[in-house]
């Protein structure tokens, strides 16, 4: 069963339309990431989930109820905001007893509550204080306590980590990762960071202008995103893209740096009616140094030259930025093995890696 | 930095100090002429006050010493006594209602209301009318023979009876209702200045969270802009014990002497009777009044500004 089910979901102030038909599915103990770009409705969405926004038209079920008209008191819903609202004149304690008080739960079990959430989350030792008085992870656990004392069917997080600093960032995102393990509940999490959507969700949906682009699996997102938007906004470099032209089923041609065409063999052939012209979508992961030792381990890698443009090493991995007719493209070496600037490097391109797009629907061929 | 410091060249670096002389000492000439003047106007007139309230002064002032003699004399006044209850009665009523409607007012229009911005003038322009023109008004108004008593009898309601102002007992109401008319305007500005600046996730969090709206009035939204209650009441309050002007012109300190406040009868001794050190004793006593609030609430501001800071 699923616990969440949204059914061509539309939303519009006035003839501004922010959702245009929204399908999403969240299985039973699922986590499911909401990403894209600001304005792109995932916050939207997420406040209609929670039924602090109006539905349009369309549907949305939690478990088996339709909850278009419910209050969202009653949609057996928790949410963590952004600013983590957390009521600045309570305790910690009344903070996270606040809901129950609401809805008149006996003392004993408000404090039994309490107890069995603050050890979970290690903060009974804060429990007396106020917000004011607490660091910004602290908070973040105050607010996730006070959701999950709820024991909700579903858990709404609306951008839960962005004001936090980037270290901070990371430690409480693998402790949100280890508390859904832990806790097991469905969870949707709206986040525009593309990270945290791949560390954390098992379903992630790519939105763009009030539309989920995508809906799967981390690596199916990344390795076959559906059209050049997914393809762009997932990973970071983002993906190369390359205009190429089709000379034969199974093979490409792309401009080189010095103008002349360099013929990169395809993976796989090509589907009969696919475009002339195409472009070639290519991780900088992908892209390597050429050496015979690379091509019997990888035997779909390509190879062309490049000059180099510039180099970033960042400690783990060194970036360089590789001409390629008029255009520049971004490689990720091992440090050892780096190109140095002005180098002209032979490229092998991991080519069943490789995602063709159409170059006027945008779409993955 | 320390070679910096090394490369200025030596002409500049004796240039220097005269400019920065001249930068620090700025602030305080322009300031100097204001806070001159502040502690004439306030300090030394203050402790003038004090002592003319300790002497013999009558129609002028005078320097024979006669202790609390004019404390005393004061304190027998039926009058005074008067005075002094309307004081007390006179700023509970008006500081509790008129922050009482102001607040209505405010939450009210905190409800996204159409024309918000028609609705704000329209509360707020009593405190843009001097309290002169609100008493003059209102007066009117109270008047029974021409005023709202009038106007309903005229309706066909013969019976009908509103003349607090006519009534020794009453009319003491009527500068209340009409100090509350006058600022519960400017209470509603503050009020909704604070409403705005809570995180509408607040409100969110709360709704979620079950709690109605009453509750979440009462419990997350007005706790957090405690701090605006009190700053409105002391405000109110040094507006309370200053009354003069609205009663002045309103009631004129009657029926007989039900109306009379402090500040009224300050004026009366002084520039009326001709009893000097008598009405300074008085003004020493509404001073006294306006420090036990004003002292608690600064040495409260204080406090709470140490205690943030060593939360950081």
């Amino acid at each position: 069963m699923s616990a969440l089910m949204i059914r061509n979901l539309h939303k519009s102030y006035g003839s501004l339309e922010i959702l245009a038909g929204i399908n999403l599915e969240a299985k039973t103990g699922e986590f499911v990431a909401l990403v894209g770009p600001s304005g792109c409705g995932k916050s939207t969405l997420l406040a209609m989930i929670a039924g602090l926004e109006t539905v349009t038209s369309g549907e949305i079920w939690i478990g088996d109820r339709l909850v278009n008209s419910v209050q969202p008191k009653d949609r057996d819903i928790a949410m963590v905001f952004q600013s983590y609202a957390l009521y600045p004149t309570m305790t910690v304690r009344q903070n996270i007893t606040f809901g129950m008080e609401s809805r008149g739960v006996p003392k004993a079990a408000q404090a039994e509550a309490v107890q069995r959430v603050a050890a979970l989350l290690q903060i009974e030792q804060l429990l007396k204080r106020k917000p004011g008085q607490l660091s910004g992870g602290q908070r973040q656990r105050v607010a996730m306590g006070r959701a999950l004392v709820r024991d909700p069917k579903l858990f709404l997080f609306d951008e839960p980590l962005s004001n936090l600093d980037a270290k901070l960032r990371v430690d409480m995102r693998t402790e949100i990762k280890k508390l859904h393990h832990r806790v097991g509940k469905t969870t949707v999490y709206v986040t525009h960071d593309q990270v945290e959507a791949m560390t954390l969700a098992s379903r992630i949906a790519v939105m763009n202008q009030g539309s989920v682009q995508q809906f799967d699996t981390p690596k199916r997102i990344y390795d076959r995103p559906t059209n050049m938007f997914v393809a762009g906004f997932m990973g970071s470099p983002a993906m190369n893209f390359i205009p190429a032209r089709l000379t034969g089923s199974t093979s490409i041609s792309v401009r080189a740096a010095d103008g002349s065409d360099a013929s990169l063999a395809l993976a796989a052939p090509m589907p009969a009616g696919a475009p002339k012209d195409i472009v070639l979508g290519i991780r900088p992961e992908h892209i390597y140094r050429f050496t015979t030792d690379l091509k019997s381990r990888k035997p779909a890698v390509a190879s062309m030259q490049a000059p180099v443009e510039l180099v970033e090493p960042t400690g783990a991995e060194t970036l360089a930025v590789l001409r390629l007719g008029d255009l520049e493209i971004t490689g990720r070496f091992e440090p050892d093995d780096a190109p140095v600037m002005g180098e002209t490097i032979t490229l092998g391109i991991d080519m069943s890696r490789a995602c063709l797009f159409d170059p006027t629907t945008k779409a993955l061929l | 930095m320390s070679t910096h410091d090394l490369i200025v060249p030596a002409a500049a670096a004796a240039a220097r100090p005269w400019r920065e002389r001249l930068g620090t000492m700025v602030p305080i000439l322009v300031l100097a002429p204001s806070i001159a003047a502040s502690f004439i106007y306030v300090f030394v007139f203050t402790l003038w006050t004090l002592y003319i309230s300790l002497s013999n002064s009558s129609l002028l002032p005078t320097y024979g010493f006669v202790g609390l003699d004019n404390y005393a004399s004061l304190w027998a006044n039926r009058r005074w006594n008067i005075a002094y209850t309307n004081l007390f009665l006179f700023s509970g009523f008006y500081i509790v209602g008129s922050m009482a409607v102001g607040l209505l007012l405010a939450i009210a229009i905190d409800q996204r209301v159409r024309g918000e911005a028609a609705w704000r003038t329209i509360f707020l322009y009593p405190l843009a009318v001097s309290f002169i023109v609100t008493g003059t008004v209102w007066s009117w108004l109270y008047n029974p023979v021409d005023g709202i008593q009038a106007f309903v009898r005229g309706l066909g309601w013969t019976d009908f009876s509103f003349a607090l102002t006519a009534n020794r007992n009453t009319a003491i109401y009527a500068v209340i209702i009409t100090g509350i008319w006058q600022s519960s305007g400017f209470a509603m500005a503050l009020f909704l200045a604070g409403l705005r600046s809570v995180d509408p996730d607040l409100v969110k969090a709360a709704q979620i969270d079950g709690a109605s709206v009453f509750r979440t009035y009462r419990r997350v939204i007005l706790p957090t802009i405690a701090p605006i209650f009190l700053a409105v009441a002391v405000i109110q309050i040094q507006f309370a014990i200053k009354t003069f002007d609205l009663v002045a012109a309103l009631t004129r300190g009657g029926p007989g002497v039900s109306t009379t406040f402090p500040a009224i009868y300050v004026y009366d001794l002084m520039f009326q009777r001709g009893q000097i050190g008598e009405g300074a004793a008085a003004a020493m006593m509404m001073l006294a009044a306006v420090a036990a609030v004003l002292v608690p609430y600064s040495l409260w501001i204080v406090w709470r500004r140490r205690a943030e800071g060593r939360n950081g």
